[in-house]
């Protein structure tokens, strides 16, 4: 009884085992087939910048990098192309182009003379070589000035950063920790915020930075409102202060701390995870930043950000598609490796915000 | 709790009362003047950045104003108000063009985050911390970055998307394959492509939601002989309606300010056939480069209140398909 009991426990266990390594087997297919799909412009974008512009518009040219190849006779270059001989394929450079009839010349046997060929050359497919343009890197690079677009785009998310840090930790602060009148209702307020369109409030904000202080073409009507505090930030980093026991300030205050001196050196300490996640969110926000700027800084080129550069340089050089996505890719690294860097505080402080816990 | 519970639970203790918060004293009083300093800077900020320009965008709506001759301004009462509503055939134009590619593009979305949410918290699924950190890495690209690329990607000839529907023997490339661009048929499907990348954050907190749901409900279903299916749509779904819901409103706002996309694409003029006439984009031409400041304030005004009816309605109509475990529904 016992034995058979026990074989039968081992058959269904294979069966068990066989069926959740096909079942973890079809699952992890399925979902590497949905990732290829849904990250193949990434790979587009990257294998695309490396080729040469003719290539970035040929239909019939390989998927992977190539150059078509030429050789050099009596001081001219002529393209190889794949010619079919009695001898099977043979690799000749087309020197005289007839519709019938052409003449080509053996680049193993230029002595040899011109050969004469019967068919239609145009039917003939160019000999590639693997060969990856790295030049379009520093070319794009220099083009759209990236040294001046990267310098302005990184001062303005260092400076609101701080700033924005700095406010809506105190805002955050004041709203876990105090009661004063009205509370709750600016929380709503605050929280409602976020909800309301930036357009309702920026007309008048735009005529009141550009013709009564003459900011046009600056970063201030960017950097100055962002000094006093963001609605996220302040929601994600009360959330955060409101799990640190009092206790610790308690003790603080027992010692003779302040508000202030507590704040500073009892809650901000506790406080470092959900910091590094509100800095992060702000650094990548100000790195995406793009309809302010574009109407603010309008007519100064020189101040121009990442994503407004991008944009002008797209259409004006609409036609070198390796350029444009060369400096795509470049403006796409700094804010992916800090994502794989520092992913788990960031993904920390999306859960808080949004989740239920 | 989120940010939207918060909401409520602000709303349900607020007290209204001046003369009570005048009433305070000794320790009381003491600590609302350190809340107060503290929220100060968002308090000011607020005041400044939103509060005023909202009043006096709501002012400019009732002048004919241009910046380049603001002497020049003219109190014209509703005139303004009474264009855009019965005479600018513009305004519900764009407006119709933003709704209808959200009702495309907002279910496409949703449901995409959810699905692979669910794919993210698949037992079955082998190195699921790779998978998510690679599902969620096209959010990092930086959105102008994300459409220039994009852009090449739909291109009919030569672009991916087209040669990897031929495979499938799809005619797709070419002139008469899929024009995803250029085929007001096809443009908002191809605008939602790019918003696809941008639902990490929605992946995000579905994922989080979904490790939230206690196992036991789908031991019991299971024992009542429910299928994966059946499971996903009776526990599953019902579990993550707060998070839907929290996506549903963002998105929604975020929609009716379609801006980036057009203009970066085609400089927000509309093609093809009209069919990327946003409002937002038809807001900016009016306050910026038409620098129409009168008008371009009408417009925001009144893309505030459709935005604030939608929230409203969300909210209220969440009370009916919103569930909040460890609440009893009424």
């Amino acid at each position: 009884m016992t034995d058979s009991k026990g074989k039968n426990l081992t058959e269904y266990e294979i069966r068990r085992r066989r069926r959740n390594l096909l079942l973890q087997a079809s699952v992890t297919l399925f979902a590497l087939a949905i990732l290829a799909v849904y990250l193949m412009p990434m790979a587009y974008g990257v294998v695309t910048s490396l080729k040469s512009k003719a290539q970035t518009s040929d239909p019939g040219a390989p998927v992977w990098p190539a150059e078509a190849l030429s050789f050099e006779y009596e001081g001219e270059g002529y393209d190889i192309l794949q010619v079919p001989t009695e001898n099977g394929i043979r690799h000749w450079a087309l020197v005289k182009k007839g519709r019938r009839a052409s003449q080509f010349i053996d680049p193993a046997n230029p002595a040899g003379g011109l050969i004469d060929w019967e068919g239609n050359w145009r039917q003939l497919e160019p000999v590639r070589e693997f060969a990856v343009q790295w030049d379009n890197y520093p070319r794009a690079w220099n083009t759209i000035d990236f040294a001046r677009l990267l310098a302005n785009t990184l001062l303005y998310a260092f400076v609101t950063m701080v700033g924005t840090v700095i406010s809506s930790a105190c805002a955050a602060y004041g709203f876990a920790r105090f009661n004063f009148p009205f509370k709750n209702l600016l929380f709503m307020v605050m929280i409602g915020t976020i909800v309301l369109p930036p357009a309702v409030t920026l007309v008048p904000k735009y005529a009141f930075f550009i013709n009564v202080l003459d900011w046009g073409g600056t970063w201030l009507p960017l950097i100055v409102p962002a000094m006093f505090g963001n609605a996220y930030n302040i929601f994600l980093l009360r959330q955060y202060f409101l799990t640190i026991p009092r206790e610790m300030e308690e003790a603080a205050q027992i010692d003779g701390a302040g508000r202030v001196r507590t704040f500073v050196a009892v809650i901000l300490p506790q406080a470092v995870p959900a910091l590094t996640a509100v800095s992060l969110f702000h650094f990548f926000f100000a790195w995406n930043d793009f309809f302010e700027p574009l109407i603010y800084l309008a007519g100064n080129r020189e101040a121009n950000p990442i994503t407004v550069g991008l944009t002008e340089f797209n259409g004006l050089y609409s036609s070198e598609t390796q350029l444009i996505l060369a400096a795509a890719v470049i403006a796409m690294i700094p804010p992916l490796a800090i994502f794989f860097l520092a992913q788990r505080v960031f993904i920390q402080g999306i859960v808080v915000t949004g989740v239920d816990k | 709790m989120d940010m939207f519970t918060e909401f409520g639970a602000a709303r349900g203790q607020a007290r209204w009362s001046i003369r009570a918060a005048l009433r305070l004293a000794g320790a009381q009083r003491e600590e609302a003047k350190w809340g107060l300093l503290f929220i100060g800077p968002w308090l000011i900020g607020f005041a400044l950045f939103y509060l005023a320009p909202m009043i006096v965008s709501f002012l400019f709506s009732l002048y004919d104003f241009t910046l380049t001759a603001p002497d020049d301004a003219v109190f014209v009462g509703i005139d303004n108000w009474r264009r855009m509503l019965a005479d600018d055939p513009k305004t519900w134009e764009t407006l119709f063009v933003t709704f209808k590619f959200a009702l495309i593009s907002l279910p496409i979305g949703m449901v995409s985050a959810f699905l692979l949410a669910v794919l993210l918290n698949s037992q079955h699924l082998m190195g699921r911390n790779i998978m998510r950190t690679l599902f969620y890495a096209p959010t990092m690209v930086p959105l102008i970055a994300a459409i220039l690329i994009w852009s090449r990607v739909l291109n009919p000839q030569t672009g991916w998307l087209n040669q990897m529907i031929q495979v499938t023997g799809i005619q797709a490339v070419g002139m008469d394959g899929l024009r995803w661009l250029d085929d007001p048929s096809l443009i908002y499907i191809a605008y939602t492509f790019i918003g696809l990348w941008g639902i990490g954050n929605a992946i995000l907190i579905n994922l989080a939601s979904l490790q939230g749901v206690p196992t036991e409900l789908y031991e019991a279903a299971s024992i009542d002989g429910a299928g994966w299916l059946r499971q996903l749509w009776s526990v599953t779904v019902p579990m993550v309606t707060p998070v839907i819901f929290y996506n549903l409103v963002l998105s929604t706002v975020g929609l009716l300010q379609y801006f980036i996309v057009p203009y970066v694409l085609n400089d927000g003029n509309g093609y093809p056939e009209g069919s990327t006439n946003f409002y937002m984009i038809y807001f900016y031409k009016q306050a910026f480069p038409f620098q129409n400041m009168g008008y371009g304030a009408t417009l925001a005004w009144f893309m505030f209140i459709i935005g604030l009816a939608i929230t409203i309605f969300l909210f209220w109509s969440g009370r009916f398909w919103v569930y909040y475990a460890g609440e009893s529904r009424s």
